[in-house]
């Protein structure tokens, strides 16, 4: 088992180049995950959650501010900093086991992570569909494999950008479950990005909660409830109202 | 009914019916030619007239005994293939019908410009060792060429699609020079290349390199980003996206250019054959040609048609087999 990472993102922002104008997405982002904690950043579409966890992952550098990683800083990818995307993004010429190995195939380590593929593929239900093409798995299968895809590399900080966004309610349901249990058993430190606030409060011990863009943390909430939990509890209940009436969309009483 | 009979009438093949009405009207299509071609005179003096009629008699004979075996389960099935082509074989010996008519017999269509089939078939059986002397050329220099220039169309394709380094100076003159007619590469073939062998290689080469680059670089150019997000995320080298993502992620493009490739490169044979060789299907087809030997030319021609369409095939079989994860996504 590997323990989770320490993510410090220090005075984060970031602008993208639009035609000579600098579109600002993120402002000021402050905040620490500690090892092993499981973080949910939540905010409105289009606010640059997605930007954030792609600076934290390495595929950009941030405009201003710094991202350290157990006290170092991220100058690029690294397979420990793993990210799910919203699409599956399987690769359509591998098979799902194919896809799960492409970790390991890209490390030149293959050989000695056999037995961890196999691991990761029975654990999220697939193995008998290691020689399925992606064409044929369903939306909550495809978004399995892609979860095999990471783990297999032993993530020590897993970031979900809204993996769970296209699917349907059902299979839904059935995941954020799945992925608690995961987190539980794995402990390594979560990220996830929602727009879904009962997701959020049902994953997370602490919601970020983000602004309009350019984004900034203007809430950062501890969900201090006992797991396994139950979606009618009544703490969480209660959080997803202070969380709603946050971002402006309280039921009138 | 007990539910094993029900499963095991469930588990029966579908067999075919036992008629094949195609079948028994391409047979008597042949035979019917067969009659024509023997029984009704010549307008002129021409060979194998009596060769030509047997062979389709035979044929007919033939297609007619499948059409009897048919009815038979065991053999039925074994004849499916075969069944597929009926309608296609109906139309080829009314096709055949028509042809024979429009020349041998009723000289409708101005000799020797139009060739009888039986001088079709008579170049086959008194020319054959030229023309299969010209079929194994021919294969020598489009087969080496072809794969040349499909190579380094490949690897051109992918370092253009890859490096923006490549693809700034590639780009415009891939464009420029890509359609330019192989004919206006004669001078310089000539001037570069020593042996008449390698200068007709050389254009070969040419043509199945412009559409594999094109088609190469334009499937690597459209490889979704995220998918090189994904591998960069577990440690994947620039190597690594190259081998494992931009070019897989490419092959149906690139196919498509090794099929135009295919297509191009024999239809420069006539031109690279030019180049001083004494023999070759587009050597055979020039000096045919020179001689006013029109059905000669045909016959080459035919040959060279088949030659090209079995070329084809087998690229669509590699195809099928290295691109079998696309069925279900694309209609195939």
């Amino acid at each position: 088992m590997v323990s989770g990472a320490r993510l410090e993102v220090r005075g984060v922002s970031h602008a993208f180049a639009l035609e000579k104008r600098a579109l600002p997405v993120l402002q000021d982002i402050d905040f620490v995950a500690q090892p092993g904690e499981f973080v949910a950043l939540l905010g409105p579409s289009g606010c640059g959650k997605s930007t954030l966890l792609r600076l934290v992952a390495g595929l950009e550098a941030p405009s201003e501010g710094r991202l350290l990683v157990d006290g170092a800083p991220v100058t690029g990818t690294d397979p420990s900093r793993t990210i799910m995307f919203q699409d599956p993004t399987l690769f359509p010429w591998r098979t799902v086991r194919g896809n799960a190995q492409l970790g390991p195939e890209a490390r030149g380590t293959l050989a000695a992570d056999a037995p961890r593929i196999e691991q990761a593929l029975s654990l999220v239900g697939l193995a008998s569909f290691a020689e399925a093409f992606p064409h044929q798995l369903s939306g909550g299968m495809a978004q399995r494999a892609a979860l095999a895809r990471a783990l297999v590399n032993q993530p020590r900080l897993l970031m979900l950008d809204e993996p769970l966004g296209k699917l349907d309610s059902l299979t839904r349901l059935a995941m954020q479950r799945e992925l608690a249990a995961l987190w539980e058993r794995e402990r390594f430190t979560a990220l996830l990005v929602t727009h879904d606030v009962e997701e959020a409060v049902l994953l997370a011990d602490r919601v970020l909660v983000l602004s309009d863009r350019p984004a900034r943390i203007c809430a950062d909430i501890r969900v201090d409830r006992p797991r396994p939990r139950r979606r009618d509890d009544a703490g969480l209940v209660a959080l997803r109202e202070e969380i709603l009436a946050l971002l402006g969309l309280a039921e009138a009483a | 009914m007990s539910a094993t009979t029900l499963g095991a009438r469930l588990a029966a093949p579908a067999r075919p019916a036992p008629l094949w009405p195609s079948g028994w009207a391409a047979g008597l299509a042949w035979l019917g030619a067969a009659a024509v071609i023997l029984l009704l005179p010549d307008a002129d003096d021409l060979g194998r007239t009596a060769e030509l009629g047997f062979l389709a008699a035979t044929l007919g004979g033939l297609l007619l005994l499948a059409a009897i075996a048919a009815a038979v389960p065991a053999l039925g099935a074994r004849l499916a293939p075969l069944r597929a082509a009926g309608p296609w074989l109906l139309v080829l010996a009314l096709a055949l019908l028509a042809w024979e008519l429009a020349t041998a017999k009723l000289d409708w269509l101005p000799r020797p410009f139009f060739a009888a089939p039986q001088s079709i078939l008579e170049v086959f059986t008194d020319d054959y060792a030229r023309l299969g002397e010209s079929v194994g050329r021919s294969l020598l220099l489009v087969l080496p060429g072809y794969l040349l220039g499909a190579a380094i169309g490949f690897l051109f394709g992918v370092a253009m699609g890859w490096s923006r380094l490549v693809g700034y100076w590639a780009h415009p003159v891939v464009r420029l020079i890509g359609p330019l007619p192989a004919t206006a590469w004669l001078p310089i073939a000539f001037f570069a290349f020593a042996s008449s062998r390698g200068a007709s290689t050389f254009l070969v080469a040419l043509a199945s390199f412009f559409p594999v680059t094109v088609l190469t670089w334009s499937g690597v150019s459209a490889v979704s980003k995220s998918y090189y997000d994904v591998a960069r995320t577990m440690g994947a080298s620039p190597w690594f996206l190259v081998r494992k993502v931009a070019v897989p992620a490419a092959m149906p493009s690139v196919f498509v250019g090794l099929f135009m490739g295919l297509g191009a490169s024999f239809s420069v044979l006539v031109v690279a054959e030019m180049m001083g060789v004494k023999a070759g299907l587009g050597w055979y087809m020039q000096w045919a040609q020179g001689w006013a030997a029109y059905a000669n030319m045909y016959a080459a021609l035919l040959v060279m048609a088949v030659m090209c369409s079995s070329a084809v095939t087998l690229l669509f079989r590699v195809r099928d087999r290295l691109l079998s994860w696309q069925k279900g996504l694309v209609r195939w």
